[in-house]
């Protein structure tokens, strides 16, 4: 982490003697480098499930084939070539990893960490050194997830679901063993770290805002950061009890999800959904703020429709607690609630719709600038609606029966979290990149890495959709068993060789991220000239982020305002007269 | 170091004036092991109404004994509550005394409850045998180390009244009453469901 803030140590308003280099990048308090090293790791992680998302894609295009070269390296203990049993493996362990170990922390960890304080206009967290101990504990969960891949019989494999009994029985299948019991405590420790994490954030948001920063003069990126830590405060601790009881089924002996002992495998689906149906949300909701803020920005127009946006953020945060349901429609659940989970899943379309309007309306007469954050957004706003919509068919029961566990599923759910949320953290990295390190990151480089990653994405993900609606189920090694999806063989090499082109084009963001880091142009304080009060302060920020405390007069989406010449008016600038709120 | 002074420096313009940041953040712990002990509760209620022959804990446990236990509970949020307002009364002694008693309290539940796991256990009942011995040791101990984790931290909080602490600020008597009530709220719950119906 030596180098995420390589000018914040030679800064001269450092107000504290210095510390050690174990304390201030390693051990450190700051939530500016605690947020560096969300950042950082999580982007180590989408690497590593990136990997094995091509390992997966690699199998689906032209099964059971020696991989050349690499192949001794991956799978070396069998001859060259993928094992049945890893198929289920790598599918576990790409969702997993994408999901709690990047998705997850990427959005609430670096980014909620490094902005939550500068946004609100605060010095630090409420809590620094929970902060701390929160990273802490994603750490070895990182570990003992990657220590599951080297135990007997390999890592898990029941789906990043774990749905009993494959996650609950020790000899179903190789990866029940340790692996599963491994998979178990990391989450165990994600969860905690989450929730420490959730505390610390609501806590700043509620109490350390700067004078004059009104709940409703925050913006969507703090107020989506805010629901989702509420989300995450009270959907965690029941995967917890969950995690905690399947543990106990698999060492002490107990029967909660075996029905051999009375027990109720459905339970299982239950309490995951409770929790991961919300975590949907947490997955999403943080990108929407961003987003919002960027797109307003480089529309150079106040986001339209405010409070509209932050009621739909807390009304789809409170029907995500109701629609867990929904994933269950096939699994035995008494029917009847299904019409009940189909109902209240089919009225978040509603909020989302708002905020959808509300986007096009910001961008509606604006004076656009396509910059490579604001390509990204709107990326992220495209995207999310062909995944939205396609969770609305998914969520009516009739067509359920239909498209369940299909490919269908996995091309929604990847709309959802690739294009929605990553686009997201694409266009979030390339913003606040200069705030974070201090230098600007590569413009024409952040374009051509846009149009390589959407294009590219649109040609791997869609095609998902056709190949679900052909029938072809998700999780399986080799669909060309079945002869009715035998002729999907085509489609499936197509998607895969623009899969390696997505990854590739990956590598582009991460030379730019690297070489921008050390070789940048120098930012100024406010390069996009926005509103927020990360842009008031230096880039990097100083150790307690602001010179002087902030006073804030007004909402933050101030753009093209007529009160003033220039076409922002930032949010602690005091206007003489003052003028009414 | 920045760890002290981020919550201090805000302490002259606090946004919700009266509510320290340290008592908001204990309520929003406290509302997510709310919805930890809600899972293990509804895991439980669901798993006991499919079981029709389900084995009632009055038939194994002695209820009366139990019913004894509750009330030294609730009688040790009693003694909370008193240690907070003799504190904030300005009676130190009768506070470092009462937080004693609360601390002693909940020592003598966690006995009382030992004894009926071994109890239990004599009986050949182990987290194995059925789903009421999984149910009862996880309900009955995710609550005891709560209990437990209690008891240090009232401990530690007598330890420091004992050696003069709290003669200003009496916040740290009140954030360990807050999760002590919790967790006595808990058991009321628990009692209820394993007990009595």
């Amino acid at each position: 982490m030596s180098t995420a803030t390589p000018t914040a140590a030679t800064h001269k308003d450092y107000r504290y003697a210095p510390v050690s280099f174990w304390r201030r990048y390693v051990f450190s308090t700051d939530h500016k480098i605690i947020g560096v090293q969300f950042l950082f790791s999580s982007l180590l992680f989408f690497i590593v499930g990136g990997l094995i998302a091509l390992l997966m894609r690699t199998q689906l295009a032209w099964p059971w084939q020696e991989i050349p070269v690499l192949g001794q390296y991956i799978y070396g203990s069998t001859g060259n070539i993928l094992s049945p049993e890893g198929y289920p493996a790598l599918v576990t362990m790409h969702g997993t990893i994408m999901i709690f170990f990047f998705i997850i922390p990427v959005l609430s960890g670096a980014f909620g960490n490094f902005l939550i304080p500068l946004m609100v206009g605060a010095q630090d967290m409420a809590f620094p050194r929970l902060n701390m101990l929160s990273y802490w504990f994603m750490v070895p969960a990182f570990l003992v997830m990657i220590f599951g891949f080297f135990v007997e019989g390999g890592t898990a494999a029941a789906g990043w679901t774990s749905y009993v009994p494959l996650s609950a029985l020790p000899d179903m299948v190789p990866g029940s063993g340790m692996g599963q019991t491994m998979w178990i405590i990391s989450l165990l420790l994600v969860g905690t770290a989450s929730t420490m994490g959730a505390i610390n954030y609501i806590t700043t948001i509620v109490m350390l805002r700067a004078k004059g920063m009104h709940m409703f003069r925050l913006p969507m990126t703090i107020w989506a950061l805010f629901i989702t830590a509420i989300l995450v405060l009270l959907a965690t601790p029941v995967l917890t009890s969950a995690l905690l009881l399947l543990l106990f089924d698999r060492t002490i002996g107990t029967t909660f999800f075996l029905p051999e002992g009375g027990g109720n495998p459905l339970m299982w689906q239950h309490l995951f959904w409770f929790y991961s149906h919300p975590a949907v949300y947490i997955m999403i909701l943080p990108a929407m703020g961003m987003a919002s803020d960027i797109i307003s920005c480089f529309a150079r127009k106040p986001l339209f429709g405010y409070k509209p946006m932050v009621f739909s953020i807390m009304a789809i945060a409170g029907l995500g607690f109701i629609v867990w349901g929904h994933h269950m429609f096939q699994s035995g659940m008494n029917p009847v609630l299904g019409i009940t989970f189909m109902t209240s899943t089919m009225m978040i379309a509603l909020p989302s719709a708002i905020k959808t309007f509300n986007w096009l309306g910001t961008l509606w007469q604006g004076q656009i600038h396509l910059t490579a954050p604001m390509l990204n957004a709107l990326a992220f706003v495209s995207t999310f609606v062909i995944g939205g919509l396609s969770g609305v068919f998914a969520a009516a029961t009739p067509v359920d029966i239909f498209l369940h566990d299909t490919y269908w599923i996995v091309g929604h759910i990847h709309y959802v979290l690739f294009g929605g949320s990553l686009f997201g953290v694409f266009g979030a990295i390339q913003y606040w990149f200069p705030k974070m390190f201090g230098r600007m990151m590569n413009e024409t480089w952040g374009k051509v890495h846009f149009i390589l990653t959407f294009v590219s994405f649109n040609l791997v993900f869609f095609p998902m959709f056709i190949l679900g609606a052909y029938g072809m189920p998700r999780r399986i090694a080799d669909p060309y068993n079945y002869t009715f999806l035998s002729n999907l063989q085509g489609t499936n090499q197509f998607m895969t060789i623009s899969a390696y082109v997505l990854a590739l084009s990956q590598v582009i963001l991460f030379v730019n991220f690297f070489v921008s880091l050390y070789r940048g142009r120098k930012a100024a304080d406010n390069p996009w000239q926005a509103n927020t009060l990360e842009w008031t302060t230096t880039s990097p920020p100083p150790l307690e982020n602001f010179h002087a405390l902030p006073v804030v007069y007004r909402g933050p989406y101030e753009y093209s305002s007529p009160e003033v010449e220039e076409d922002w008016l930032p949010q602690n600038r005091e206007l003489v007269p003052a003028p009414a709120d | 170091m920045t760890h002290t002074t981020a919550a201090e420096h805000h302490h002259t313009t606090p946004v919700w004036e009266g509510i320290k940041t340290v008592k908001f953040a204990i309520w929003l712990f406290l509302a997510s092991e709310i919805m930890f002990f809600a899972g293990l509760i509804v895991a439980y209620i669901s798993i006991r109404y499919s079981d029709p022959n389900w084995l009632l804990a009055s038939e194994l446990l002695s209820v009366p004994l139990v019913a004894l236990n509750t009330f030294i509970l609730i009688f040790s949020s009693v003694t909370m509550v008193l240690a907070f307002d003799s504190a904030e009364q300005g009676d130190l002694q009768k506070s470092r005394y009462l937080l004693l008693a609360t601390a002693i309290l909940g020592i003598v539940f966690l006995s009382i409850q030992g004894f009926e796991w071994s109890d239990l256990m004599h009986e050949g009942i182990q987290a194995s045998t059925n789903l009421f011995g999984s149910t009862f040791y996880t309900l009955t101990g995710f609550h005891g180390a709560h209990v437990a984790i209690g008891v240090i931290w009232v401990l530690s909080v007598t330890a420091k009244a004992f050696r003069g602490g709290y003669a200003e600020d009496h916040l740290g008597i009140e954030l360990a009453g807050l999760y002590w009530h919790f967790v006595d709220l808990v058991w009321i719950i628990l009692f209820t469901i394993i007990y009595l119906i």
